[in-house]
């Protein structure tokens, strides 16, 4: 059941990222962006890791493609399609990834090729939360830091100069 | 479930990452598919924390996230800073972020960057 849940969100989620890389029309690739996002976060249900799919809907789809989607109104994005989206050296960016994909794939299969996985239920935001503040204690607290020194340096690059 | 199922999709996922970075042109999309590369670790990780019954893998997974919103935070800013200085968000034609070793004074890389800077005001008048 948890299979052919994860196969359909996992279908989901590819055809909407093959979509978002290949769109002509940047607010199309916006929005199939939340499209691959949901996939995966579907994945992530199949998987038993209910918290972090919260997480992933709630921080991903709610808050960074809204800031995407800002950063197209901001530069002015047309919504035709655009013939130059995709640079004359996509094929050689095809070939660097499919290369990458069968060198990764090749690995992933030689050494996990014949595990399997039970999901169970145990991605509570409970267990998360016990785990975060029992082991991950000086990373979160890091990670804190980094997002208030992350904020002021997006608010410092964005300010206006008096010059401008 | 074979364990191989979440690894593949993984791999996909940030193989079309990798082609969306290297192929496209417009820096938004270009954050996008960082944004898809760092989604396919995630699913790593999770995929991996239900094979060894651990909760480790979802709170890295959950770290992974926050560290996805700094960047695109910050991306966005310097996306948005890139715009108002060249009126556009051309990766390719944003010429003079280039650094060449030795020769940042040399006769190609000074008539590029003047083209790229002038475009604005060479369409106005």
């Amino acid at each position: 059941m948890t299979t052919v849940l994860f196969a359909v969100a996992g279908v989901v989620a590819v055809v909407a990222a093959v979509l978002v890389v290949t769109s002509r029309r940047i607010v199309h690739a916006a929005l199939w962006l939340v499209v691959a996002l949901g996939g995966v976060a579907g994945c992530f249900g199949a998987l038993h890791a209910e918290f972090v799919a919260l997480v992933q809907i709630l921080v991903y789809v709610g808050a960074i493609v809204v800031l995407v989607l800002f950063a197209l109104m901001l530069t002015k994005a047309p919504t035709n399609p655009l013939p130059g989206l995709t640079t004359g050296r996509s094929p050689f960016a095809a070939v660097v990834a499919g290369a990458l994909a069968l060198l990764l794939g090749a690995g992933v299969v030689l050494a996990f090729g014949n595990k399997k996985i039970r999901p169970v239920p145990n991605g509570s935001a409970e267990a998360v939360g016990t785990q975060v503040f029992k082991t991950w204690v000086l990373p979160f607290e890091v990670l804190s830091v980094l997002l208030l020194a992350a904020l002021i340096g997006a608010i410092a690059l964005s300010q206006h100069k008096k010059g401008d | 479930m074979p364990l191989i199922l979440p690894l593949l999709l993984a791999v996909v996922l940030f193989c079309l990452g990798v082609y969306g970075v290297l192929a496209r042109r417009n820096a938004i999309t270009m954050l996008m598919s960082f944004e898809l590369m760092l989604n396919a670790v995630n699913l790593n990780l999770v995929a991996f924390d239900a094979w060894r019954l651990d909760t480790a893998g979802q709170t890295l997974a959950v770290f992974v996230i926050t560290l996805a919103a700094a960047e695109i935070g910050l991306g966005l800013a310097i996306v948005l800073l890139l715009f108002r200085g060249h009126g556009h968000v051309d990766a390719d034609a944003a010429r003079d972020l280039v650094e060449v070793p030795g020769a940042a004074e040399g006769p190609g890389l000074v008539e590029a960057t003047d083209r790229a800077a002038s475009r604005g005001p060479e369409e106005a008048s």
